[in-house]
């Protein structure tokens, strides 16, 4: 430990004095900005109690140039800003008890780059910030694989420890004139953390300010070394296979490949250990995960491909159902599950028709799982046969693709609209539509199929026996 | 069909919907056959409503794994698969060492379907695969009674088949093996065989070869055919019964059949060149000499002669056989009978030559019990249906009365013969209800006039208890038969009975999935088979392989989709020998076997937690024998203490301490299985384990199953030498 500790700070000493001089060299090209925006306060809270960070930044932005101001740019770290699976904004009107929150649009800035490869993204305000005026925005974002564990293998007995990289100093291309930084670790156990007067530790909480003054891209790279046994759980792909029938149901088909992120597991497993000593055993492994399904949910069934997994159990309710389902072990660090959970719901319950008389799909877009990160997530919309003009509406930027599918007794095939997301996060389990146009005849093509097949079997039967057809008279 | 339509729908009237008799009874009929389908489909339901839609057991393992490789890649990718995940490190030619039969029939089904647009997955069907061919074979045991006696023992045989436990045992929904098909091929073979011979047409000939052909396509039991059919045929010629229709069915049978059966890699030239299927060879050529001698005879017309003629003919004709065979024979033209095939003559055979065979407990010999079980009252009507059948003799009554003779005997030598016997004694047993019944209720409805005449008219039907005074017994004689056919409902409804029970209680557990009752009566269910098997599969590199007693080879490589070093096709006995060697070794002996077979994982099953007795633990002995048939280092009597297997502390030395019970009893000791019991309890065996300080070495505890039934070891790499 003690080695790591000196190479760790090596390593900032390095990339501290990197930053600076690229911060200097690079600050002029930013100062042709036209606006003449200052922060007044900014205070930053990051939550490290699961695995997905969760960050809200407050800010008072007061305008001191000539021009007004329509903008406010947000500047991460370029590292930060892979990682970045969300964020929101929100004008905050009002004090205190009566505070309301506009939503403003956030999207990445057009002078893409800051200096040092730094990501810029733009919020759009409501009315632009006229000369001496202040507005104050609440920012939240969202980080994933952002914890790196360290050390990088545990064994069975050992907890899971992990390092968070970012700065003491907010990222911003403006100057801030007094801004604190508060850390939430999951326990009290934090192994280290860098120190940046002034900053404090108290039990579950790390402060790092006030700090006054400070330039335009400030950066002071800090490492929080703690302990964090929540279960790391990452689903690597997600398939969603969500099918719309007209006779009255939806039945959703969720593939998931699941594994453990966090530190690998080393060294054997010991069931007897698992078995009598929970407490210390395996304490960064996981053994349930909540799935949280739509109310009416029937027909749950949640298998691998080797057949069913047994351990599971569903509450239905009126508001929600949730399933808790255990993969067939126990998930140690670096170990993986494939399952396959299936559901039925009403279809009066997802499905609508708008005003101009299409039809409508209504449906939540993410991972059903509690706290899981999805890298990858795939919405497989099936239409019905013979519905046409599908177009969807989803509040998040998504890549989208046509398919083709055939399912029981298809002729023409079924039109499927592929939703793709990279970086999913439980804040993405918005509602998404899916408008198409269907003509009710559709429906009836399968059930003539088969009446007319049954219909000249027995039509041949009849004429099997009424005729005839040996050749010896 | 009452509402058939009429074309003159102007003179419609309730008339027209009435059915003359014969056409009631052909709608009876149908529908009974068509109630007897559902039935013997529905009934193999059984283990997919109490478990789930999964795949039994172990060979199945391996023919769903070939299947669904059939579907992904086709049938030329198949036909010439290497399979280099089992065996290793010498592989497994699959595409020549199967009998692709039952895979192409349920992949064609899954074509099919696909074809159709229905979106079935190919574990559906097949899962499904069994019960939809127990179900045809219902409709060709209806037809083969029809042809062996009357349609009525036809229906009662398809019915008694549809439930009959000896052929549910094999083929409930999810047991995917070969005998789920080849008992419907067998029973089509014969029945079309028995159609040739009482028509002596060529088609039926022809379409019995062809039924062969699937036969021997689906399964090893062919030799049975193969063997059975020369047999009934040379037991014609014997009685004097040979007609030109059996000279034309045979022929064309033996040759299409012979000819299409070479197609069969795995078979190849066996019908030429092995000694199994000389028989039927032989008998080929002693129909010619027969054809020869009738034509002889037709030519010269002196019956003195002929005799001289016939005898010098077919002594020669034998004698010449003979010649050939032992030519044959000592060049190594013609090999010698296999094990398995002695091992059926002699039941001693295996158990003194062969262990790998006796090791199998569906090799051994058939217990009473059994027969009870499986058959339940078909064991009492066997009998009677052949004193039905010796007095209507016939071609067809002889075949059936041979087939049911031979394999009620092979069935007594070997537990899994059962199923071959089963469609025999169904038959059998039908044309005893069959005949019964129908004696039965013509004495009770006959007037006396029509009594006389039915039995004048059917002196081959079994009325024989009429006497002469019929006018005067009129009233006990009804009286008697309705109490006698009372009895046979009761026997035959306790016969359904039965049969479901033996399907819902016995025959219809996956053996991969444990089921138990706890203690508060709710089921508790032991999935640790599948946990270990999809633990091996997600959480090992892909290029592992896996040491397990060979077992569960077909399994690992199934569900755990890594290379094992020995399975189920117990092709080669030094190899499963070697394991059973490094099983029954100290730990380091071991390593050095291990390391030499580049084992990765060791897999153990145990069932010490949970109280399982089909555990490694017991089936040691075994292991011990087969790796000892090899390598003399191993004895047995190293691991017996006074000739008794024990694991508690009077257990052998070397017991203790060899590689199985260490991997089995590692860290056991510190856990408390029952509750007043001393920890290191071993529940399947009742004792206090004798070594409960286990140290590993060169191997560490990878990962066992949440009920420990399944406990995998990783073989460490070598230590650095410096």
């Amino acid at each position: 430990m003690e080695f790591f500790v000196a190479r760790s700070r090596l390593t900032l000493i390095f990339s501290l004095f990197f930053f600076l001089s690229l911060c200097f060299r690079s600050s002029s090209s930013l100062s042709s900005s036209p606006t003449d925006l200052k922060i007044l306060t900014a205070e930053r809270r990051i939550d490290l109690a699961s695995h997905i960070i969760r960050v809200v930044l407050t800010l008072k932005v007061q305008n001191d140039g000539a021009s007004p101001a329509s903008d406010v740019l947000l500047a991460f770290p370029p590292a930060q800003a892979k990682h970045l699976a969300l964020i929101h904004a929100a004008e905050v009107a009002g004090k205190k008890r009566k505070k309301t929150l506009h939503p403003l649009d956030v999207k990445t800035s057009s002078n893409a780059e800051g200096p040092n490869g730094a990501k810029l993204y733009s919020i759009s305000l409501r009315n632009p910030l006229s000369t001496g005026g202040s507005v104050s925005l609440e920012v939240s974002y969202v980080l994933t694989q952002s914890l790196e564990p360290f050390p990088v293998e545990i064994s069975q007995s050992e907890p899971q420890l992990v390092l968070y990289r970012d700065s003491a100093l907010i990222l911003s291309p403006y100057e801030i004139k007094q801004q604190t930084t508060v850390i939430r670790t999951p326990s009290t156990k934090v192994e280290s953390f860098t120190r940046v007067e002034p900053s404090t530790h108290l039990r579950t909480e790390l402060k790092y300010g006030p700090y006054e003054d400070q330039p335009a891209f400030s950066y002071t790279p800090i490492v929080v070394h703690f302990e964090n046994n929540n279960p790391f759980a990452v689903v690597e792909e997600l398939v969603r296979e969500i099918e719309i029938s007209h006779w009255g149901n939806l039945q959703v088909t969720e593939h998931y490949t699941l594994v453990h992120n966090g530190a690998r597991h080393k060294g054997g497993f010991s069931r007897v250990e698992y078995q009598s000593r929970p407490t210390y055993s395996g304490v960064a492994s996981f053994k349930s995960l909540l799935v949280k399904l739509p109310p009416r949910v029937h027909s749950v069934y949640y298998r691998d491909n080797i057949g069913n997994i047994s351990t599971s159990h569903l509450r239905t309710g009126y508001s929600k159902s949730e399933m808790e389902i255990e993969p067939r072990y126990p998930l140690l660090g670096g170990w993986k599950a494939t399952f396959v959970i299936g559901y039925g719901l009403p279809l009066e319950d997802v499905l609508f028709e708008s005003a101009d008389g299409k039809r409508y799909l209504n449906f939540s877009f993410g991972c059903p799982i509690a706290e899981t990160l999805v890298n990858k997530i795939t919405n497989k919309v099936v239409l019905p046969e013979g519905s046409k003009n599908p177009s969807v509406a989803v509040p998040f930027s998504v890549e989208q693709r046509a398919e083709t599918s055939y399912s029981y007794l298809d002729i023409v095939g079924r039109p499927v609209v592929v939703l793709e997301k990279e970086n999913v996060v439980p804040e993405h389990n918005s509602l998404f539509q899916v408008y198409y146009d269907f003509h009710p005849m559709f429906m009836l093509a399968e059930p003539l199929m088969l009446i007319s097949v049954f219909f000249f079997l027995f039509v041949a039967a009849l004429a099997y026996i009424h005729m005839d057809i040996s050749i010896r008279k | 069909m009452a509402a058939k339509p009429d074309a003159t729908a102007s003179t419609f009237s309730l008339k027209t919907l009435k059915l003359k008799t014969k056409q009631q009874e052909i709608l009876i009929r149908v529908t009974i056959l068509c109630l007897v389908y559902i039935l013997a489909f529905v009934t193999r339901l059984f283990s997919v409503l109490r478990y789930e839609s999964m795949i039994h057991e172990f060979d199945p393992y391996f023919n769903y794994r070939t299947t669904l490789y059939l579907t992904e890649k086709g049938f030329y990718e198949f036909w010439n698969w290497f399979d280099s995940e089992s065996w290793y490190p010498l592989g497994r030619i699959i595409g020549g060492t199967l009998y692709p039969g039952l895979m192409v029939t349920a992949a064609l089904i899954y074509w099919i379907l696909k074809f159709l647009r229905f979106a079935v997955h190919i574990r559906e069907v097949c899962v499904l695969t069994a019960p939809f061919f127990a179900s045809n074979t219902t409709i060709v045991a209806y037809f083969f009674g029809k042809e062996l006696w009357d349609s009525g023992a036809g229906l009662v045989a398809a019915a008694l088949i549809a439930i009959c436990p000896g052929y549910i045992s094999r083929s409930v929904a999810g047991s995917y093996d070969n005998e789920g098909v080849a008992i419907f091929a067998l029973l089509l073979t014969f029945y079309l065989f028995v159609k040739a011979v009482n028509t002596g047409s060529l088609a039926w000939a022809l379409a019995s070869a062809f039924g062969y052909f699937y036969m021997v396509s689906a399964w090893g039991g062919y030799v049975f055919i193969i063997n059975l059919i020369p047999l009934y045929v040379l037991v014609l010629l014997i009685t004097g019964r040979y007609s030109m229709r059996l000279y034309v069915a045979y022929n064309c049978m033996y040759i299409v059949g012979m000819l299409l059966a070479m197609q069969i890699r795995f078979v190849g030239f066996q019908h030429v060149q092995s000694g199994e299927h000389m028989a039927a060879m032989g008998v080929f050529f002693l129909i010619q000499v027969f054809y020869f001698l009738v034509w002889v005879k037709h030519m010269i017309n002196d019956t003195k002669l002929f005799q001289a003629l016939l005898r010098i003919g077919v002594t020669s004709a034998v004698t010449v056989g003979a010649i050939a065979l032992g030519l044959g024979t000592a060049s190594g033209y013609i090999s010698p009978w296999t094990g398995r095939f002695y091992s059926l003559l002699d039941p001693t055979y295996a158990k003194d030559h062969i262990p790998i065979i006796a090791s199998v407990s569906e090799h051994q010999p058939t217990a009473w019990s059994s027969f009870m079980f499986d058959f339940h009252i078909l064991l009492f009507l066997f009998p009677a249906g052949l004193y039905f059948c010796f007095k209507r003799l016939s071609d067809a009554t002889i075949f059936i009365v041979m087939y049911g003779l031979t394999s009620m005997y092979f069935a007594g030598v070997m537990v899994r013969l059962i199923l071959v016997a089963t469609p025999a004694v169904c038959l059998i047993s039908a044309i005893a209800v069959s005949a019964t019944i129908k004696n039965l209720t013509q004495t009770l409805r006959g007037k006396p006039a029509q009594t006389l005449s039915a039995k004048g008219a059917g002196g081959t039907r079994g009325s024989s208890k009429q006497q002469a005074s019929v006018d005067q017994s009129i009233p006990l004689l009804k009286n008697g038969a309705s109490v006698l056919l009372l009895g046979a409902f009761y026997l035959l409804s306790r016969y359904a009975i039965h049969c479901t029970w033996v399907t819902s209680e016995a025959y219809s557990s996956p053996s991969i999935v444990l089921a138990a009752r706890g203690a508060h009566g709710q089921r508790v269910i032991f999935d640790d088979y599948r946990e270990a098997y999809f633990w091996l599969r997600q959480n090992t590199p892909s290029d592992a392989k896996i040491m397990s007693w060979w077992d569960y080879g077909y399994q690992i490589t199934a569900m755990g989709n890594r290379t094992v070093i020995v399975d189920n096709n117990t092709w080669n006995n030094t190899h499963i020998a070697t394991v059973g060697r490094a099983m029954s070794s100290y730990e380091d002996e071991a390593y050095e076997i291990m390391r030499s077979l580049d084992v990765d994982y060791v897999l153990v099953v145990f069932g010490g937690v949970t109280g399982y007795s089909s555990d490694d633990i017991n089936k040691f002995l075994w292991m011990v024998r087969i790796g000892g048939g090899v390598f003399p280092v191993i004895k047995e009597p190293d691991y017996l203490v006074n000739g008794e297997y024990r694991v508690d502390k009077g257990a052998a030395p070397k017991m203790l301490n060899c590689l199985m019970y260490k991997l089995c009893y590692y860290r056991f000791g510190e856990l408390t299985t029952e509750y007043g019991k001393p920890p290191g309890y071993d529940r399947a065996r009742g004792v206090e384990i004798g070594n409960k300080d286990v140290k590993l070495e060169y191997l560490e505890e990878a990962f066992t199953t949440s009920n420990w039934i399944v406990r995998i070891y990783k073989v460490k790499p070598p230590t650095n030498r410096w």
